[in-house]
Parts: C-alpha cells; sequence; structure tokens
C-alpha cells in the first residue's frame, strides 16, 4: 500500500524540518526576547528600532524573506555564513537566517503581551530593593511574563514547524521539497499528501499538547 | 542611665537621616506636591496622614525615587538622590519600601523574595544569605511558610514577609505606604506589631497610615497632608487630641467617627 515510498527518504525530509524548525525556535526565541527587551527599554533610540523592526518584518511576506537571504544575502553581499562551496548547507543556514529574522517578531510582540500581564508593583518592589533595570527585566518581569505567553509561543512554534515549508523556495531539502518531488513522480497524490500531512501533524501536536500542559503547570498564581 | 545618653548623643552626632528642601512635584496640571520641606531624624518614626489625594504615597514615592521631583532636593543620609543609574540603584537600597498590595514576587517563593536583594545587589553570598533570611522571617513570624509561594500565604502573612525583604537590604530608613489597609481587620494587628517592634528597634520610619493606635504608641510625630500640602506637625497626642488647623479638625472629626 505504502511502497509509493519507496526509493524516497521521507524520514530524511522530515529530519530536515524538525532541525530547521528546533534552530530557528532556538535562534528566534533569544532575538525575540532582546528585541521585547528593547521595546520596553528606557532607552528611546532602542524602543525606536524595536518598534519599527517588529512592524516592518512581520509584514513582509515570509517567502520574500527567506528568498531574500538567498538572493539579497547570498548572491548580491556574498554571505556564505561558513558554507560557500557547499550550496546545500548553505541554504540551510541563510533559511534558518530568514526564520529567526521573521519569526523573532512574532516571539517579541507575544513577550510583550506578557509583560503587559505582570503588575507594575513588581518591577516597583524590585527597583525598590535595589536592582537596577537590567536585573528587574531579567530576574522579576521576564521570567513571569514568559510564564504566562507559554500557550502563545506554541501557537508561534506550530506556525514556525509549518513555515519551514517555505524554505523549499530556496532548494532546502526538507519535507515539502520531497513532497513536491514524489507528485511529479509518483501517481498516489492524494496518499502523498496525506502522508506529508500526518507527518506534520504528528510534529506538531505533541509540541501544542506538552506546552498547554507546561503553561499551565508553570502558571504564576497571584 | 548611661546607655540612654550615649544613644542619645549618637543621634545628635549623627544628625538627620532624610531631608526634604521645597520638593515640588506635578502630575499635568496637578500639584501633587507644594514646597515640601521635611527632615527626619535617625531612629525617628513619622506618620504620614491626610485625606485621599493630599500625595502621602507621592512623598514616600519621591523618597524612594520611584517617582522624580520637578524642583528641590531630597538628601539620604546626606546624600543627594541620583538621578539615574548604578548610584540611585544602591541608593534606593539604602532605603526600604513597603507597598500597601505588598507586591511580593509572585514567581518566586517567601525565602527567595527576602534573599534576592541580599543576593543580587548586596553581592552576599548565598549561604549568608539564605542565614539572614531566615532570620528575619522567624523575627516577623513567618519562618515556617518559607517555601510556599507569596498566593499562599494570607495578607497578614505576605505583609510581613515584605517587611523581612525590605529589612534584609539593611535599610538605613524604611517607608510603609499604608501597609495595613489592603488587610482583613484581623490581620492588621500582627502586621502593627512587627512595626511597632521594628520603631522599639531604633529603626528610622516614615509612616503612611490611618492606625491611629499605631501612630500614638510609636510615632514621635505626626505629619498631616493635604492637598500637596503639609499642613501641620505635632507629636501624636497633640495631634489627635487637639489639632490646631481647620483641615486637620475635619479629617479628624471624619476618621474618628468610622
Ligand atoms: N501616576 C499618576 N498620574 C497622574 N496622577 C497621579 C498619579 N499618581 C497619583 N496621582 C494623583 O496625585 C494625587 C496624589 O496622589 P497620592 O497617591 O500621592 O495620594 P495619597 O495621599 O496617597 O492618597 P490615598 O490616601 O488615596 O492613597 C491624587 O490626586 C492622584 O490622583
Ligand atoms: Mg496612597
Amino acid at each position: 500500500m505504502f511502497d509509493f515510498l519507496e526509493g524516497y527518504d521521507v524520514l530524511g525530509a522530515f529530519w530536515t524540518t524538525v532541525q530547521l524548525t528546533l534552530l530557528s525556535a532556538v535562534g528566534s526565541l533569544i532575538w525575540g526576547t532582546l528585541l521585547a527587551a528593547m521595546r520596553v527599554s528606557p532607552v528611546p533610540l532602542m524602543r525606536g528600532f524595536g518598534t519599527a523592526y517588529v512592524n516592518i518584518v512581520r509584514n513582509i511576506p515570509l517567502t520574500v524573506i527567506i528568498v531574500f537571504t538567498s538572493i539579497g544575502l547570498a548572491d548580491i553581499f556574498r554571505v556564505t555564513l561558513g558554507a560557500a562551496d557547499d550550496f546545500e548547507a548553505l541554504s540551510f543556514r541563510l533559511s534558518i537566517l530568514g526564520f529567526v529574522a521573521y519569526t523573532a517578531a512574532f516571539v517579541c510582540e507575544a513577550i510583550r503581551s506578557g509583560i503587559n500581564t505582570v503588575p507594575v508593583g513588581q518591577a516597583e518592589a524590585a527597583r525598590a530593593i535595589g536592582l537596577s533595570f537590567t536585573q528587574v527585566l531579567w530576574l522579576i518581569v521576564l521570567p513571569q511574563a514568559f510564564r504566562s505567553v507559554i500557550g502563545p509561543l506554541a501557537n508561534v512554534l506550530i506556525a514556525l514547524t509549518k513555515n519551514t515549508t517555505v524554505a523549499a523556495a530556496i532548494g532546502v531539502a526538507e519535507a515539502a521539497t520531497l513532497m513536491k518531488e514524489m507528485i511529479e513522480n509518483e501517481a498516489q497524490t492524494l496518499a502523498i499528501g496525506a502522508v506529508f500531512a500526518f507527518g506534520f501533524v504528528v510534529l506538531t501536536l505533541p509540541t501544542g499538547l506538552f506546552l498547554g500542559w507546561l503553561s499551565k503547570r508553570l502558571a504564576v498564581k497571584r | 542611665m548611661t546607655k540612654v545618653s550615649v544613644a542619645k548623643e549618637d543621634v545628635a552626632a549623627s544628625g538627620d537621616l532624610v531631608v526634604l528642601k521645597s520638593v515640588n512635584k506635578h502630575f499635568g496640571a496637578l500639584h501633587v506636591l507644594q514646597d515640601i520641606d521635611l527632615t527626619i531624624a535617625r531612629g525617628e518614626v513619622v506618620v504620614v496622614i491626610g485625606p485621599s489625594g493630599s500625595g502621602k504615597s507621592t512623598l514616600c514615592r519621591a523618597i524612594n525615587r520611584l517617582e522624580t521631583i520637578d524642583s528641590g532636593a531630597i538628601a539620604i543620609d546626606g546624600k543627594p538622590l541620583p538621578a539615574e543609574g548604578k548610584e540611585l540603584a544602591r541608593l534606593r537600597a539604602d532605603v526600604g519600601m513597603v507597598f500597601q498590595s505588598f507586591n511580593l514576587f509572585a514567581h518566586k517563593t517567601v525565602l527567595e523574595n527576602v534573599m534576592l536583594g541580599q543576593i543580587k545587589v548586596r553581592k552576599a553570598d548565598k549561604k549568608k544569605a539564605e542565614e539572614k533570611a531566615r532570620g528575619l522571617l522567624d523575627r516577623v513570624g513567618v519562618a515556617n511558610q518559607a517555601d510556599k509561594y507569596p498566593a499562599q500565604l494570607s495578607g497578614g502573612q505576605q505583609q510581613r514577609v515584605a517587611i523581612a525583604r525590605a529589612l534584609a537590604m539593611d535599610p538605613k530608613v524604611m517607608l510603609f505606604d499604608e501597609p495595613t489597609s489592603a488587610l482583613d481587620p484581623e490581620m492588621i494587628n500582627e502586621v502593627l506589631e512587627v512595626m511597632q517592634q521594628l520603631a522599639r528597634d531604633g529603626m528610622t520610619m516614615i509612616v503612611v497610615t490611618h492606625e491611629m493606635g499605631f501612630a500614638r504608641s510609636a510615632a514621635n510625630r505626626v505629619v498631616f497632608m493635604a492637598d500637596g500640602k503639609i499642613v501641620e506637625e505635632a507629636v501624636p497626642d497633640q495631634f489627635f487630641s487637639n489639632p490646631r488647623s481647620d483641615r486637620a479638625k475635619d479629617f479628624l472629626s471624619k476618621i474618628l467617627h468610622h
């Protein structure tokens, strides 16, 4: 029944998808948190940068960003990310750069909404014992903000998992690229579509369930 | 005898701890602090009292620089309040603050609440910080709650932890902004007792409160504020039984009837 899978490395393709997702998730969590810190910082220049970044980046289609990393960064500006002669590795790294740049805007907004759920009294009490602005942010405000936005961050992560299929546009051998190839070569298009759809559900469903559980467990009681 | 006189000389020698000179503060068009002059000596306990909106909280917050002021000067222990940055943070650590709504760090245990400032601001090592935190929690009577989270404690217990958290910084002066007004009546006394003990131990305190029992038994002075001004200052007995200003008379007649 599944003989159409023969000769194709479906698992390998999904493994690439998983790698794209995880590396981009870590990157965008870090960059998104820094952006959120900028957006609440007392320095006007940082606030301005954070706001401009988020508003520009989240309004550009992801495909445009990913294609730009390939054509703009690699072809025009000769960015090699340490993989000058290895086309596959280069497009893999470039696509991660694009995913991080894009997803971080959404991570930033999720965290910022979390910051707004932390009562001002928390930051005031922290300032009152002599903590600096950065300490107040990292020790008191962000830990509480994170816990209140695990749900929204799970949505961002699930969207990211599916968004990694855009990497096909610059030739990264992830799941969608393989699916296109198989549909071109095999007759069972519906079955192929179903296999790949199932693959993504297998990746995203447990993520959603686990983070939903975590979000309840870590919720800050007031 | 000798002990008392030595203590008195100490006070005289070390002088004034908190000095406000012609402090002004606006919120938009609202002039919330109007030419405030106030001096608090080391070891003195001052109760600030006055109608809602008179600027009591703003006064406390200005002393701790949680609010900026428009003009005038505030000095703590002879040092003027720095504008921003590291130095300000250090100075804030010397001024303990207790809020009406406790504001314990919700994601940290009671013990961690009392340890955090010692470790991050005073750079104490963890073991010493824990030892001190446990001692302070014991002193305010909540040692057995050390591993719980704030939300698991009653209001009175939370406020006592908040006092311990402030004390952990070895502050020179403690500010209390209506520390008992968010509490159920049966919990007010447990907090007032801790504050009374603190006053007896010689802590310099500025307390915004309408608890007259506390003012009479613990305060050296009552400062009455109305409409952003200090209207009257007197020792508690004189203030409560024989207020001079009409504003104070009017205010006292209202709170005494409740
Ligand atoms: N952040 C702010 N922005 C604008 N106005 C403010 C702000 N904080 C306080 N005010 C106003 O300043 C005035 C003084 O406020 P403050 O909180 O100092 O009064 P209070 O004496 O502490 O009153 P209460 O007894 O109700 O606590 C009030 O009219 C209040 O509405
Ligand atoms: Mg007030």
